[in-house]
């Protein structure tokens, strides 16, 4: 039976979209505290204003993150959700499941919890919506000791790592995204459930430039999968899709009346670099000039795939906008071999390497984007330890105004003045 | 022997992180992995990978609200015991992927997922609207201007024709944030929905002290907004903080670090819609989303203001893009005074930025088209 009125609510119960509040209602017949949920969600709806209190700092003894404190600001009204902690579970790589995990998980959390979730939050775990302060530590002790899983991160410290599926599912890895993140997940765990940091820190790694997990705009430390070699090219597979055996883009335009599949209106002229042509019916690239920007690839998958010779490139510091902006991930190392076999150590010396500095030099609540904004790119590479490339850049700089080394400048920079004036009057 | 709260640390286990991913691959993922040949989507919302030894991976894609119940996932489990071996996964952006092994596995899935009403729609594949990433909204969060599943949910029911069906120019990747915080990291989608304020903070001055580190507000505004100030409680001089309003941005981040500055407001809270961000680094390179429509209002349950302006894009858009050409692809082709014309959308001062690294967006070329913006 209802405990509130929600005619708001009630009419997103219609549509052809699930229904978030049909599945809350069903959840409330055996949790009754979801019968609040919807009363504080109705009132929101009809005030236009949310009902949370700010924040309210709860976790479990020894970790610094992993739950995230929520009160409600009307608890007398509303007490089902008085508190309404989140739990954030750290997912298995790739998200695939056993029904036998996730029914553990579901009876953990009816035992324990509101019964609702997020299957899964933004950074990748599972989120637990809605617990009371006394049931986080015995959640977490049979999350432990029951199901043998952790919880991931929040606060200013390595966040759940999260990865697209990679070699498991899809033709386009270049290095196997799940075992690198499940590697670097359990080599940082002290920094997963500690706040060491300045601020937030994410990895994401994706298989390939098409970037799935966004790697590029939303972590501090992206991995995207990449190759050093020639696309490799099935020529017969090409004659196939020009002959229309073989839908485009792997079926994704089924469904739209575009007419006959044109190679070179499709593939060659949507090129960014202009690097393939036909020569009589064999597809030509020249390989020197890809950017191995994916489109051909995306297009005849049959018949083009990622070179052989695979690896990543890794780029540091995206964000979202709060507080100087968005940005993207700069790319920092263009090409770096990622396997399991040396255990990832060639990667984990580079993420130590920005975090040895950033560290150090980073400002309160700052991202690493923000402090490589604040010392520029230069100072960054040079602390990288690297060789400035042109591939830092996507040009060169339009102002003159370097900071030069004393030591670069034939003399130094100690002058005397009155020898000066001796030949120049002034 | 359970957790004893009078001993909270006997025998604490710690530190082991998730379980390792191949326990929980289908028998076919877990054969196969590293040895996938290519793809093909047979039909809107169905993946049939295919590995070098022959094996097909059959994947049916369903969406779901993000905010999903133990019984939800109960009734998903039922399904994958029942055809996919008891494995499932869910993909990044909050849809669910069942699969099978055969092609002939696909119709009873399909057919089973069909007969559970509404609650499992296949789709999210192609040149189609997939999934809306999104945040909490009202439903969890202490700082939203707006809600997430309400909102997602109306936008979804409106859009749903382009969910199960493959017929745009590209993909088409919607997210919602709601607010400036955008866990959501709306800002390189084709639309963003991203909930904002209108009116600066309030400051609480009786709770101001117990609650607030001064310094850390003072720092947290980017504009330096934000001033130490005096006020007078109870009879007695505290410290505290003032705003200078003409300076707010309604970022909200004072607000993140002091709750005695709380600055919703349901007339001042709304959505702005940012559009022609990717991430992808497909025939041009990852793009930010750029604000075009910068305030619609909050209008629950359904926010007609925003579904019609999020399909009034969408649909412009699919009349007149080329073949692979995503949102931003299109808008900077066609330039970005058509995409406005185009989409009868008012251009508006705010859509021209006064923030940092501005410049970069004013155009400093005798190039342009002339459209009815001219007069």
């Amino acid at each position: 039976m209802a405990k509130h009125e929600t005619p708001l609510l009630d009419e997103l119960e219609s549509g052809p979209w699930p229904s978030f509040v049909t599945d809350i209602k069903r959840q409330a017949e055996t949790k009754p505290e979801c019968w609040d949920i919807l009363g504080q969600l109705e009132l929101s709806f009809k005030e236009r204003i949310t009902h949370w209190k700010h924040g309210g700092i709860v976790g479990v003894f020894g970790y610094g993150g992993g739950i995230v404190g929520r009160y409600s600001d009307l608890p007398k009204r509303f007490p089902g959700v008085e508190h309404f902690h989140t739990v954030r579970v750290n997912q298995p790589a790739s998200k695939y499941y056993s029904t036998e995990n996730l029914r553990a998980i579901c009876n953990l959390w009816e035992k324990h919890g509101s019964g609702m979730t997020n299957m899964h939050g933004s950074t990748g775990d599972m989120i637990m919506l809605g617990c009371r302060t006394e049931a986080l530590e015995p959640f977490f002790y049979e999350l432990t000791h029951e199901l043998g899983q952790d919880l991931g991160g929040s606060g200013s410290n390595l966040r759940t790592p999260a990865n697209c599926l990679g070699q498991s599912r899809c033709e386009w890895a270049c290095y196997d995204t799940e075992e690198a993140c499940h590697h670097l997940t359990m080599h940082y765990q002290d920094e997963i459930h500690r706040p060491a940091f300045p601020y937030k820190f994410k990895f994401k790694f994706s298989g390939c430039p098409n970037d799935c997990v966004a790697a590029i705009a939303r972590s501090d430390f992206a991995v995207i999968g990449t190759w050093r070699d020639d696309i490799r090219m099935d020529q017969a597979a090409v004659k196939e899709y020009m002959a229309g055996n073989i839908p485009a883009n792997g079926g994704s335009y089924l469904d739209g009346d575009w007419g006959a599949f044109d190679i070179q209106k499709e593939v060659i002229d949507l090129c960014p670099t202009d690097c393939m042509w036909m020569e009589g019916d064999e597809l030509k690239i020249d390989n020197a000039e890809c950017t191995r920007c994916m489109h051909c690839i995306n297009v005849m998958p049959r018949a083009l795939r990622p070179g052989a010779q695979q690896g990543a490139t890794i780029c540091v510091g995206a964000k979202a906008p709060i507080l100087d902006g968005a940005q993207f991930a700069t790319m920092i190392i263009p090409f770096i071999e990622v396997s399991a076999e040396n255990e990832f150590e060639n990667v984990i010396e580079v993420i130590e390497n920005i975090w040895d500095w950033w560290m150090e030099v980073g400002k309160n609540r700052e991202r690493v984007g923000e402090t490589m904004q604040r010392v520029g790119l230069p100072t960054f590479i040079k602390v990288m330890g690297l060789e400035p490339i042109p591939q830092h850049v996507k040009e060169p700089r339009s102002n003159p105004y370097v900071f030069w080394q004393e030591e670069e400048v034939e003399g130094g920079w100690d002058r005397d003045v009155d020898e000066f004036r001796a030949r120049h009057a002034a | 022997m359970g957790y004893d709260p009078a001993n909270p640390m006997v025998d604490r286990i710690t530190d082991i992180g998730p379980p390792h991913y191949s326990k929980f691959h289908p028998p076919v993922i877990a054969a196969n992995k590293g040895k996938w040949l290519y793809h093909e989507i047979t039909k809107a919302g169905i993946l049939m990978h295919k590995a070098e030894s022959g094996d097909e991976c059959w994947t049916v894609r369903v969406g779901a609200a993000r905010l999903v119940s133990i019984e939800l996932i109960r009734e998903m489990c039922d399904i994958a015991d029942a055809h996919c071996d008891g494995f499932l996964r869910f993909t990044t952006r909050n849809n669910v992927e069942f699969m099978v092994d055969s092609e002939a596995k696909v119709q009873p899935l399909l057919d089973d997922l069909a007969s559970r009403g509404n609650k499992f729609p296949v789709g999210g594949t192609g040149a189609g609207v997939t999934n809306i990433v999104h945040t909490q909204g009202w439903v969890h969060c202490h700082t939203p201007a707006t809600d997430a599943s309400g909102v997602v949910k109306a936008v979804m029911d409106e859009l749903f024709e382009y969910f199960t069906s493959m017929t745009l120019p590209a993909q088409v990747r919607i997210a919602l944030a709601c607010c400036l915080n955008m866990c959501g990291a709306v800002h390189a989608s084709d639309i963003a929905i991203l909930g904002i304020h209108r009116k600066p903070p309030m400051i609480d001055h009786n709770r101001i002290t117990g609650v607030c580190e001064l310094p850390l507000a003072i720092s947290s505004c980017p504009l330096g907004a934000v001033k130490p100030a005096k006020a007078e409680v109870n009879g007695e001089e505290i410290k505290t903080v003032k705003v200078n309003a003409e300076r707010c941005m309604f970022c909200g981040n004072c607000y993140t670090m002091c709750p005695a500055m709380p600055l919703a407001d349901p007339e001042g809270d709304g959505i702005a819609i940012l559009v022609g961000g990717k991430v992808s680094n497909s025939r041009s390179a990852p793009k930010f989303s750029k604000l075009v429509i910068p305030f619609l209002p909050n209008t629950p349950p359904r926010w007609p203001e925003t579904v019609a302006a999020v399909k009034n894009i969408l649909v412009t858009y699919a009349g007149d893009a080329k073949k692979y050409e995503r949102i931003g692809e299109w808008a900077e082709r066609i330039g970005w005074e058509k995409f406005f014309e185009k989409c009868d959308i008012p251009f508006t001062i705010k859509s021209v930025d006064d923030y940092r690294l501005a410049y970069d967006t004013w155009r400093t070329t005798t190039q342009f088209k002339y459209t009815s913006h001219i007069k």
